[in-house]
């Protein structure tokens, strides 16, 4: 275990006693890279035992506020005080010694070493003596995830835990290096819903063991379920700090883009067409799905909900080829069978994949090389790329979907998540889709891209294009969606009607509670 | 951008060898020497164009010091044969293409790693050949073998040809064809380049057929500079090909490589295999010193260029 220096525990000490000095203080903190300012200053200030939020559009500067308090980057002019004390020189290890820690959207474990190990590689200092203590290990782990009402045992492999049980290990992690100030940085984005909960009964635990949390997301819902105060950023300044108790939705929407927004999701109305896409009695063994029937028409947007690993995204990658199954897929009422992504491509089918780093784009290939990535018959001629023609596509949709680049010849590493999404999304109608199926399109995309994504698909359904829309954000689903399949065990539960549907329906059907289950649940 | 940096940093690093020559030798820099250089070097250039896009697509090929051997020999048994030099020419030339899709099918469709397969490969093809020779030499070839029965000047122009244009096809090429874009895409991230309905299998076979391909050319060209071909030729050649991709700056695990880097790469380390003997240094030496300038590539790019997540490891 790591041991508190004198100075570390005397600084703690004092804050217990002086309950007005704040357990983290910023202030004026700036920061910039090759000449972009990403922090213009923020001020920020983190009690004893309160969630404060920290929101804002991607690129507003939370994630660099986040390292620099965590000790990984070094604010350019700007104070720091942690318990009272100001600290310079910072750096992870300080940071850790002074009671911060930080739980990311992704879990960092190894993926390749046990539960046990991964806590204790976060809390010893270096293995003391030549013998690891494997019995003291597992106590140890044992006695941290106990704490927290877990029955995890310690010695699975990080590798095999649910998302939300590894994010379960970096709060124990953080328990055990008894963390006063937790800096939490979208923790739901990968849970499901009634991980959220527990996760939210674990923030309340330490909330009143006294420990400040800075609670980073872009869902305004929990925020203000969950938040003591909210502080605005925009642009790398601070722009606003609220009580949560009461504040209103849209005016911290306001806030965060600088400019009012009419409605977070604008429901197009467009006359269905034909059939664009049925799916007879679908199975697919290797991925575990199985008897799944609906359609699509055109100009229709088919939402699907339903928990993490219910066969969403596995239901998507079959019809995109990725991983072939038997013939029971018609489009426009002719028989087809996938075998590969660029077969789905060719019939016109378009997919989003849910990870867009890993998946969505190339990020070191420039944004118009990305854009013309699934539809190069359209910029070349006799095998030869025409740049000037790629580019000037590329220049069309920077423009139209309004993504904030420098050029359509910069990477895509360096754009803002929202403006990524975009990018891949222009690489879809770039190949002018008859199917498009979007896994998860808004998430971890700021407010404001949210929003314009929003609109591009309902563009895209008003031109007739067949949508299947894939969201864990049940009022996205709610708010744009036509027709709602919910998925429960690989298999869908039921298909509702838009004017049926409601949050607590869905969240009933995904979870089989039979007794809530509706009777009118027929496909339409 | 890095890619920049590390090209400058190596002209001015051969320049200082060449300034170092010019001061300490008398003789490096005469024609014969160069041409000399030049030709013992062709087949290293000729290769290392097709291991850049292995190496970009983040696989490696070991073998193309057994398939230069065996193509040497067709070449020479086409040539005993009495076959027309162009045919024999072909021939060769197919022959480490057909090997080298072999080794492509090997790990793009049954999923050997490229490691494993091309070492299994390397193995293989060179003990069969050993079978087949008995270690004896082809000799008795016709008169119009030797330089393709040209002068030795026309046949000096022809492989500074064939070098240019292979080396800037396949520059050109990577950057402008939909073929090279396939490539870069692959190397960069697979599994996305999959995901946006790129072949990533059979641009894997590709890059594999084409080094096949160039191992065959540059087989040609080297077995035509004399009149009998040795049965066990390109002994270590793949390991000098991708130590030149490797100074070149390309990132052994993918995604990342120049042509050009990889030409300076070829140069640099050519010149320093032939400016040992002038400068009076054992010729024992020359692994070491090759294996120490690897070592310092690979290490500046390492510690200059930290890998983009670094950050956020350090934060957890």
């Amino acid at each position: 275990m790591r041991r508190l220096s004198k100075a570390d525990s005397f600084a703690f000490v004092t804050c217990t006693i002086i309950n007005m000095t704040p357990l983290l203080s910023a202030n004026g903190i700036t920061k910039s890279f090759a000449g972009i300012q990403a922090l213009k200053g923020i001020s920020f200030k983190l009690r004893q035992g309160e969630v404060h939020a920290l929101i804002g559009e991607n690129g507003a500067g939370k994630s660099t506020f986040t390292k620099i308090v965590t000790g990984a980057l070094q604010p350019d002019s700007g104070e720091l005080i942690v318990c009272g004390q100001s600290v310079t020189n910072f750096s992870p290890q300080a940071a850790r010694s002074l009671g911060i820690a930080a739980i990311y959207q992704q879990p960092l474990l190894f993926p390749h070493l046990t539960v046990a190990e991964n806590i204790a590689l976060a809390l010893e200092n270096g293995v003391s003596g030549w013998r690891v203590d494997w019995k003291r290990r597992h106590l140890q782990a044992r006695e941290l995830l106990g704490r927290i009402g877990v029955n995890l045992d310690p010695k699975r492999i990080a590798g095999t835990l649910s998302m939300a049980e590894q994010q379960i290990v970096e709060i124990a992690k953080a328990i055990g290096a008894d963390a006063k100030i937790l800096l939490m940085d979208e923790p739901t984005a990968l849970l499901t819903d009634r991980e959220v909960d527990h996760l939210f009964s674990l923030i309340g635990q330490f909330r009143q063991a006294g420990v400040g949390i800075v609670y980073i997301s872009h869902r305004l819902e929990e925020i203000q379920a969950i938040a003591d105060r909210i502080t605005v950023l925009r642009d790398g300044s601070t722009i606003a700090c609220r009580e949560a108790a009461g504040v209103d939705r849209g005016g911290l929407i306001e806030l965060m883009v600088g400019r009012s927004l009419a409605s977070i999701f604008p429901k197009h109305t467009v006359t269905l067409g034909a059939t664009a896409l049925e799916v007879r009695s679908l199975s697919n063994l290797s991925l575990g799905l199985h008897d799944i029937s609906f359609e699509v028409k055109k100009g229709e947007i088919l939402g699907m909900a339903g928990l993490v690993g219910s066969g969403r995204t596995e239901l998507a990658k079959t019809l995109f080829g990725l991983s072939p199954a038997p013939c029971s897929v018609y489009l426009e009422g002719k028989a087809v069978h996938m075998n590969s992504p660029a077969q789905a491509i060719s019939l016109g089918i378009g997919y989003l994949p849910e990870d867009r780093r890993q998946h969505g784009l190339i990020l070191d290939m420039a944004l118009d090389e990305n854009m013309s990535m699934a539809s190069m018959d359209r910029v070349c001629r006799m095998g030869l790329v025409q740049r000037d023609k790629e580019a000037a596509q590329g220049e069309r949709y920077i423009h139209e979907l309004r993504v904030k680049a420098a050029g359509a010849s910069v990477a895509a590493r360096t754009l803002s998540g929202g403006n990524q999404q975009k990018v891949a999304l222009a690489r879809w109608l770039a190949i002018k889709p008859r199917i498009m199926i979007l896994d998860e399109p808004t998430q971890g995309v700021d407010v404001g891209s949210k929003s314009e994504i929003h609109e591009l698909i309902g563009q895209m359904a008003e031109r007739g294009v067949a949508i299947i829309l894939i969201s864990s954000e049940l009022p996205e689903i709610l708010g744009m969606c036509d027709r709602i399949a919910v998925f429960r065990e690989k298999t869908i539960a039921a298909v509702l009607d838009r004017q049926k549907a409601t949050q607590a329906r869905i969240m009933a059907l995904a979870f089989g509670h039979a007794d809530v289950i509706p009777q009118e649940t027929g496909k339409s | 951008m890095s890619h920049r940096i590390r090209e400058i940093a190596l002209c001015a690093t051969i320049a200082v060898l060449m300034l170092l020559l010019e001061w300490r030798t008398t003789g490096f820099f005469s024609p014969a020497n160069l041409v000399d250089l030049f030709l013992a070097n062709l087949p290293t250039m000729m290769i290392a164009v097709g291991m850049t896009m292995v190496i970009l697509t983040g696989e490696i090929d070991i073998s193309v010091g057994s398939i230069f051997a065996i193509c040497s020999v067709v070449m020479g048994e086409c040539a005993r044969a009495g076959t027309p030099m162009v045919v024999s020419l072909l021939v060769t030339i197919a022959a480490g293409a057909v090997m080298g899709t072999i080794n492509g099918g090997l790990i793009a469709y049954i999923r050997i790693p490229s490691i494993v397969a091309t070492l299994a490969t390397m193995v293989a093809l060179r003990d069969g050949l050993r079978w087949y020779t008995q270690g004896a030499w082809i000799q008795g070839l016709p008169q119009y073998f030797q330089w393709f029965g040209l002068s030795q000047s026309a046949f000096l122009l022809l492989c500074a040809v064939m070098v240019v244009v292979t080396v800037f096809l396949s520059a050109a090429g990577l950057k402008n064809l939909r073929a090279g874009r396939k490539v870069i895409a692959t190397g960069s991230n697979k599994a996305a380049a999959h995901m946006a309905g790129i072949d990533t299998a059979r641009v894997i076979l590709g890059v594999f057929a084409l080094t096949g391909g160039l191992t065959g050319v540059a087989a040609v060209l080297n077995s035509v500079r004399f009149n009998q071909v040795p049965s066990n030729s390109g002994l270590g050649l793949e390991l000098k090909v991708i130590a030149a991709v490797a100074v070149g700056g390309a990132a052994i695990t993918g995604g990342s490589a120049t042509i050009t880097g990889t030409v300076l790469g070829v140069v640099l380390l050519s010149g320093i295999g032939s400016a040992l003997t002038f400068l009076g240094i054992s010729a024992y030496w020359e692994k070491a010193i090759q294996g120490g300038i690897i070592l310092i590539a690979v290490a500046v790019d390492v510690l200059q260029f930290p890998r983009k997540d670094n950050a956020h490891t350090l934060a957890a």
